[in-house]
């Protein structure tokens, strides 16, 4: 408790370290703010909550790790990430999901848990359980005086990911297909009636959501650190942004994506790192409870 | 089946649990988590398969179990600080016969009443919610209970706690095993109890259709908190047990990462026939022995295989096997099939 | 006599839409009261105000002189105001005499009632009633494996079970065989006579309506439009014009 206080303290004595704590949050925000517009892209078009996020973007850690491990840069994998784990999302798709997709939520959510431990577990087992990391071999920039350190592993992360949420964007909005999903998320059956393979479109936007974890997971391994246990974390912030957000809304997921950074970088700061996954649930659960307790004056609750 | 032939499979099965350390001496450990599943199952199936709230978190009563057991059978006659900072209780904190009992005893009873206590307040916060952000919710509270055990030095952060050790003249194997299938058992008359009154009824009425019941005037919220507290209450107990019999308290049992006891729970609910009284149990069972072949046949790969079995169970086995056999057999069910499904709604046909 | 409900200037809004306006009627003891308009004219929303579904934005309800607006919808069932669902909702997964069991009244029992063993008494008042609605030979199936218009006649038993004192449906002969929409309109008259029941009744069928209530209410575009004895009703201009849509 006192070594909480004395944190706190440092904080409001030298106010650079706000700075360092916001410019971190930001960066990994981006990060956040890009897999969770994945699962909200899932959840939007095939009503499904995908519990594998987190795998997804672990699996893509891993290639680029493996990259890096035998020499090759690992700016490199973050396509072939994209790309391998496009094909291991329609193959979930195409193996498991597709038979879930019109049963109720609970049975898609424990299939899509059932997968995660599965392929959790393929990760431990093939990868080993230590925490690993992609080496880009950048630098850092050193601002304010020498206080603040800014990684540029980070910032390219950052950047790839806007580029990336920006050019997703731009398919949804104007590509046939992107139309296509936009179209089956509003109106399933309207658009079947219009002629739309509903089936290659679920089938699409979940490869997709792959693809989008994929790069996630290639630009932390770079960036930051990963091991084959923190998938589920990065679900449940997903999921949380979507919460906190609403489906439709981009600007809400970018918000709250790097809101929530920042917000996990203080508390790691503050109540010190070993809390800093028990702050992100309960942050979640919290979440939860204030939005219900909210419904709940109006006689309604979440559903 | 008929009252005489249930009584028989009861006698058969109780005698069966009482005689296996004699029968089965080299896997009484798995027969006494046998039994553990069966109360992590039925417990389970009561809020999930009766309610029809899927919960992803009750490991959160298992772990308030285990560590509130723990810190009260160290706590009576030690400091708990001193001894998880011993790190495995060494050679200064003995416990003699009377000590271990007495403090066995007041623990798992503390155990599964602290459940009680933190199913009333997880239950009035989280319990409002339905459906999927009820289930997302506890997984959210059970993987922050693991994160948060293993962050608190008290007892023991990471490392966990060592179980206090049994003196030398007790049998440990058999006095746990036997601890653990009286606690089966009692939870299973318990759950069947509570079935058969009105509150069974309400649940399922829940289950079925929540708005209804509440338009109906059924007090839902306290029934809901109510069948939580009960099964926190036998977790509880589970949990001290399990603890003790473990000898070591891991909050990696607690935590979600690696597939643990919070989610073997609902699969071997739904194995075994969500929403039955028998189905839970038959899951346990019949999960158990899956999970035992695994860890013996493809160790290395065991974890991989049992979340094979999981994504395999849930997409094609859903209705579990009751709910199968239910399909193929409903007469062994006593579910009458309807002679005249178009039948007039005049009543022609007057009562005897 | 006097007004078992009484709403005064009731609105409900949902967005931008006025769903109720200023609705204020009432329901005397013991009547069987009727609630018609056009689709849309807010008369369910009416009877999801009253029972407490939703809150409201202004106004009133009383029911035996007591403020209920601010009640929950389990307290004002307890209270022995009930209404039956447009939709028809029962539970689908119990049998049809589990179903009338759990909808037993619970006036002046309290919680610890629930750990208390299903009794023979209970399953006999069940049955009587499953008769009275003409389920009897369907008891012990399952409540969801019922055609539509038996389940309409469950949750019209479920709801006799629970003794309200004021029965509030919501369409209760839609859907049903026309044959046997008189056995129906039979079975709500004696829940009034016998039963003591004050009823208060949406419609669609205006042969139903005018033949039961004494006295009707009809709502068009969330508004309180006109009222009276089914005959002044009938002849009124108004209402046919609401119906007819010419305005």
């Amino acid at each position: 408790m006192s070594g909480m206080l004395s944190n706190l303290q440092i904080l409001t004595v030298a106010p650079v370290f706000n700075v360092q704590l916001i410019i971190d949050g930001l960066l990994i925000g981006a990060v956040f703010a890009l897999a969770a517009y994945g699962m909200a892209l899932v959840w939007g078009v095939m009503n499904i909550i995908n519990i594998t996020q987190g795998e997804f973007v672990v699996l893509g850690g891993y290639v680029a790790v493996e990259f890096a491990a035998h020499g090759i840069h690992p700016l490199f994998a973050v396509p072939v990430a994209a790309v391998f784990l496009y094909v291991v999302g329609w193959l979930v798709y195409r193996g498991v999901i597709f038979r879930v997709v019109d049963q109720d939520l609970f049975i898609s959510l424990l299939a899509t848990f059932g997968i995660s431990i599965l392929l959790q577990q393929l990760m431990n087992t093939v990868f080993g359980a230590d925490v690993r990391v992609a080496n880009a071999h950048l630098d850092s920039w050193q601002i304010l005086g020498g206080m603040v350190t800014v990684s540029q592993v980070k910032v390219v992360s950052f950047v790839t990911c806007v580029a990336l949420g920006l050019g997703l964007m731009w398919f949804l909005k104007a590509s046939r297909l992107g139309q296509a999903i936009r179209a089956t998320a509003q109106n399933a059956r309207a658009a079947r009636v219009l002629g739309i393979n509903t089936d290659h479109v679920y089938a699409t936007t979940y490869a997709l959501n792959a693809a989008i974890c994929g790069t996630a997971g290639a630009l932390i391994a770079m960036a930051y650190t990963i091991h084959p246990y923190i998938g589920l974390p990065y679900t449940l912030r997903s999921f949380m942004i979507v919460i906190v957000a609403g489906l439709g809304n981009l600007g809400g997921v970018i918000l709250s994506g790097v809101g929530l950074g920042i917000a996990e970088n203080y508390a790691g700061f503050i109540l010190g790192a070993q809390f800093q996954l028990a702050f992100v649930f309960l942050l979640l659960v919290a979440v939860l409870v204030v939005r219900n307790w909210c419904l709940q004056r109006q006689r309604r609750y979440l559903k | 089946m008929t009252g005489g032939t249930r009584v028989a499979v009861w006698g058969a099965l109780l005698a069966l649990g009482l005689a296996a350390p004699f029968l089965f001496p080299a896997y009484l450990q798995q027969i006494a988590t046998l039994w553990l599943f069966v109360v992590f199952a039925l417990t389970w199936d009561l809020v999930g398969g009766q309610m029809g709230y899927n919960s992803f978190g009750n490991v959160v009563f298992v772990g308030v179990g285990m560590y509130g057991c723990a810190v009260t059978q160290i706590g009576l006659f030690y400091s708990v600080g001193a001894y998880t900072a011993a790190r495995g209780g060494g050679t200064e904190f003995v416990f003699n016969m009377p000590q271990y009992l007495g403090g066995l005893a007041t623990g798992v009873v503390a155990g599964g009443l602290l459940a009680v206590v933190t199913a009333l307040v997880l239950g009035s916060l989280v319990l409002g919610m339905r459906g999927h952000y009820f289930a997302i919710c506890t997984l959210g509270l059970g993987v922050a209970a693991g994160e948060l055990a293993a962050g608190w030095n008290w007892i023991g952060a990471g490392s966990g706690m060592t179980a206090p050790t049994a003196p030398d003249a007790l049998d440990v194997n058999s006095f746990y095993y036997y601890l653990c299938f009286i606690l089966a058992v009692v939870t299973f008359f318990a759950t069947r109890w509570l079935l058969s009154t009105r509150f069974g009824l309400a649940i399922n009425a829940i289950r079925d259709d929540e708005d209804k019941a509440e338009a109906m005037g059924l007090p839902t919220t306290r029934l809901k908190v109510a069948a939580w507290m009960f099964s926190g209450f036998f977790l509880g107990l589970a949990g001290g047990i399990y603890g003790n019999m473990n000898r070591f308290i891991d909050p990696n049992d607690l935590a979600f990462a690696g597939s643990t006891i919070g989610v073997w729970m609902v699969l071997m609910a739904i194995l075994g026939g969500k929403g039955t009284l028998w189905g839970p149990v038959i899951g346990a069972a019949v999960f158990q022995v899956f999970k035992e072949l695994f860890w013996t046949y493809l160790l290395g790969w065991q974890r991989v295989a049992l979340g094979l079995l999981i994504v395999l169970i849930v997409v094609f086995f859903p209705q579990g096997i009751l709910g199968y056999l239910r399909e193929r057999f409903p007469a062994l069910f006593g579910h009458t099939i309807d002679p005249d499904p178009a039948g007039a709604s005049e009543p022609e046909e007057a009562r005897p | 006599m006097s007004a078992l409900l009484e709403v005064s200037g009731v609105s409900k809004s949902f967005g931008g839409v006025r769903a109720n306006d200023n609705i204020s009627l009432k329901v005397d003891d013991g009547r069987i009261i009727g609630l018609i308009g056009p689709n849309g004219s807010g008369k369910t929303t009416l009877f999801s105000s009253i029972v407490g579904f939703h809150p409201i934005d202004g106004g009133s309800i009383r029911f035996e002189g007591k403020e209920i607006s601010q009640n929950t919808v389990p307290e004002i069932a307890r209270m022995g105001l009930l209404r039956t669902f447009q939709q028809t909702r029962i539970y689908s997964k119990m049998t049809c005499v589990e179903n009338m069991l759990i909808s037993r009244s619970m006036r002046g029992r309290a919680f610890t009632d629930f750990f208390r063993q299903r009794s023979s008494q209970k399953v006999d008042r069940a049955d009587d009633l499953l008769e009275f609605v003409g389920l009897f030979s369907k008891r012990n199936l399952m409540a969801g494996s019922l055609s539509f218009g038996q389940q309409k006649l469950l949750e019209f038993a479920m709801a006799l079970m629970s003794e309200p004192k004021m029965l509030m449906l919501d369409e209760p002969t839609a859907g049903i065989n026309p044959t046997l929409i008189n056995g129906l309109i039979d079975r709500l008259r004696r829940a009034n006579a016998e039963f003591g029941i004050t009823l208060f009744v949406i419609e669609h069928n205006m042969r139903v309506i005018m033949n039961l209530a004494e006295h009707i209410y009809c709502l068009a575009h969330g508004e309180l439009l006109a009222e009276g004895p089914p005959e002044a009703i009938q002849n009124d201009q108004r209402v046919v014009d609401a119906y007819l849509g010419t305005h």
